[in-house]
């Protein structure tokens, strides 16, 4: 019985509904992060990537074009001067003055013969006659009819380059024309550079370096990562490609770098593009601050909520367990009750019998003292039979209550015809109403069936209130009793005086045990509390109105069919 | 008046006979129905006092056999349980009159005796 209480750990429920309501709902919520999370990452690499190769395919197009210009410059010139005007150090002087013009950055001009004697030169320096057989730049145009050189830097610490073509002349011979450009590819460059070619708008600072290497990795235009111009990159020179190509790095300090990248062809340069990677990567980085955020408050409100739910539900059912517990203390009780009763009622009727005996036995002995003459003179006989007689109503009124106890407890069903129990109920009351001069009105109509109720109840409740009305009148009155039929099976019954009324106040309270306007007459306050409870267990209900000094009804109403109701 | 009184416990119905007969009343006790029955075949009674709990038989049962004898009978009951000394809640069996709850007060058991051979027509 008392373990019964201990049927549910609610602890442990409520831990139990708590971790699996929280996993089942923050497990998707953290799912569809990391996925959004991946998901932003590949998507915002995939368009830096894409806008890399696109700004490496344009800048190598504008470098590339810078060189192709200046080639096709000298071939022009090639093609359009015979050998002997390239010989004329006048006509090649002018020639250079027209480059300059035109170009801009042509610092001299001259012409190589196939031994790789300087024969014709025009420019700041005085080189004629200097053999450049055997240099590798000569076999290298000599072998591929033309060559650009790296860059070095020149005597005013300029960045230069070289670009030579060989070209063969009418007797057969070939020769070589080698201009030196002060090239401004850095210029080209930083055009690149400085222009906010991204959309997402991120200051172009150091987020973008373009630049320049040879393929030994010696940068032949300045760069913000690597340094001034004829330092060697401290990345490796990537592999040979025809394509743009974009790949991912780290420079000497560790940071991510993104590089695009592409092959200039037949010259020695290699077109570069690097940018930061967590420069680029920062929109993202931000929004994963916000996606962390923003799960976090999500994960935060959803557990607040789920503890709210969990304990608010997990409270009701304890609370409905305890209710539980109680009703089935109650129900134990009640059944206790009803075995005490039917107990208490056997040994009543028992005790009643010999108790019977035993008063008409010490009636009888009374008697004989009473009729005998020999004993009436004994004053002390009679004082012991009384004695006994008195003991023996005690001891009945002892039983008595007992049988009244045990009789609360079951209802019994019964026809009844109401006009006759009513009529039964007047006749124990008959003497007084005509000894205190009350009229009687009884008004029940014929078309009331016999309907099922409890016989002995129904006589309680009827007598009670017409007790009460009869306690309502000093002397002379009236009381009604009106009774009929209702539409929906069930029976009204009016009891109506014309006593003295109740209060408004006291009528809230009329049907309160212990509640009674009568305590100083020996009134309990249980009469009408009893006549309410015996009315709710017949199905009924009872209403009562009243005006102070006009009197008092009370209304019965009853069900015709009383539902059984569980023992 | 003839009187008979009719309880399954005989100390009981026999001092109660002993007692009435002290007071002047004309009576007689059965401790059966079986004897009550042939008693009343015997004589003619104007009143019965049955119990109404009785082995083999009950009062109400034993009141239509006696009235096949004596229609003009008339009967009053007894009873081992109720709550008060009269015991009001009756039934359609007794129509509205009052049993006695034992132990019986003689008194109120005269008083009852004079109350219903006085009415007119009775139970």
């Amino acid at each position: 019985m008392r373990k019964r209480q201990e049927v549910f750990n609610f602890r442990r429920i409520w831990l139990l509904s708590f971790l699996l309501t929280s996993g089942f709902s923050i497990v998707p919520v953290i799912f569809f992060a990391v996925i959004d999370y991946n998901v932003t990452e590949r998507l915002t690499l995939s368009d830096t990537v894409f806008r890399t190769s696109r700004l490496t395919s344009n800048t190598w197009r504008s470098v590339a074009f810078f060189l192709n210009e200046r080639q096709s410059a000298l071939r022009f010139i090639v093609g359009e001067n015979s050998f002997e005007d390239l010989n004329e150090p006048r006509r090649l002087s002018k020639i250079l003055d027209n480059l300059r013009n035109i170009y801009g950055g042509f610092t001299d001009l001259g012409v190589i013969d196939s031994d790789g004697l300087q024969r014709v030169y025009v420019g700041p320096y005085s080189l004629i006659g200097k053999n450049y057989s055997d240099q590798q730049w000569f076999r290298n145009v000599v072998s591929r009819g033309i060559f650009i050189s790296d860059v070095f830097l020149g005597f005013r610490n300029i960045p230069h380059l070289v670009i030579a073509i060989k070209y063969k002349s009418a007797d057969g011979r070939f020769y070589v024309l080698r201009a030196t450009i002060e090239h401004n590819l850095a210029r080209i460059l930083s055009e690149v550079n400085t222009v906010p070619q991204d959309s997402a708008g991120i200051d172009s600072d150091r987020k973008t370096d373009v630049f320049l290497i040879n393929r030994e990795g010696i940068l032949q235009t300045e760069s913000s990562y690597f340094g001034n111009v004829l330092k060697k990159i401290s990345i490796p020179v990537p592999e040979l490609s025809d394509e743009t190509e974009v790949i991912e790095s780290h420079d000497s300090f560790g940071a991510d770098l993104i590089v695009g990248y592409r092959y200039i062809p037949e010259t020695p340069f290699i077109l570069m593009i690097v940018k930061d990677r967590n420069i680029l990567m920062k929109p993202w980085r931000e929004s994963r601050q916000e996606l962390i955020q923003y799960l976090a408050v999500s994960i935060t409100i959803i557990i607040l909520w789920i503890l709210g739910i969990t304990t608010y539900l997990v409270r009701r059912l304890k609370e409905t367990d305890r209710r539980r517990v109680k009703y089935l203390h109650m129900a134990e009780y009640s059944n206790k009750l009803a075995s005490i009763g039917r107990l208490a009622a056997g040994v009543a009727h028992e005790i009643n019998n010999p108790l019977a005996i035993i008063n008409e036995k010490a009636g009888l002995v009374k008697d004989i003292f009473h009729y005998k003459k020999e004993y009436q003179h004994d004053p002390r006989l009679m004082e012991t039979m009384d004695a006994i007689l008195n003991s023996v109503e005690r001891c009945s009124r002892i039983t008595r209550q007992l049988l009244n106890f045990a009789r609360h407890m079951n209802v019994s069903v019964q026809q009844i015809n109401l006009k006759s129990l009513v009529q039964e109920v007047l006749s124990f009351l008959a003497k007084e109403a005509e000894y205190r001069s009350i009229d009687v009105v009884v008004d029940i109509k014929e078309d009331i069936p016999d309907f099922e109720s409890d016989r002995g109840k129904l006589q309680q409740i009827l007598l009670n209130i017409i007790n009460n009305a009869f306690a309502a009148m000093t002397t002379g009155g009236s009381v009604t009793i009106r009774a009929r039929a209702m539409a929906d099976a069930r029976v009204q019954i009016e009891i109506s005086d014309t006593g003295c009324g109740i209060s408004r106040e006291n009528l809230k309270f009329i049907f309160e045990p212990f509640f009674s306007t009568k305590t100083e007459v020996g009134g309990t306050g249980l009469g009408l509390s009893i006549t309410y409870s015996l009315a709710k267990e017949l199905g009924g209900r009872i209403e009562v109105e009243s005006k102070v000094g006009e009197g008092t009804t009370f209304i019965i109403n009853l069900p015709m069919k009383l539902e059984k109701k569980e023992q | 008046m003839r009187i008979l009184l009719v309880d399954d416990e005989e100390e009981l119905v026999s001092t109660l006979a002993e007692r009435l007969s002290y007071r002047g009343l004309d009576t007689d006790w059965a401790c059966s129905a079986k004897e009550a029955l042939s008693k009343s075949g015997q004589q003619i009674y104007d009143i019965a006092v049955l119990d109404i709990k009785m082995p083999e038989t009950d009062g109400f049962k034993l009141k239509r056999q006696l009235q096949e004898n004596n229609p003009k009978m008339k009967f009053i009951f007894m009873t081992g349980h109720g709550s008060d000394n009269y015991y009001h809640i009756g039934s359609a069996e007794t129509g509205r009159e009052f049993y006695l709850v034992k132990p019986v007060n003689i008194d109120l058991l005269i008083d009852k005796l004079n109350e219903v051979l006085q009415k007119q027509g009775g139970v």
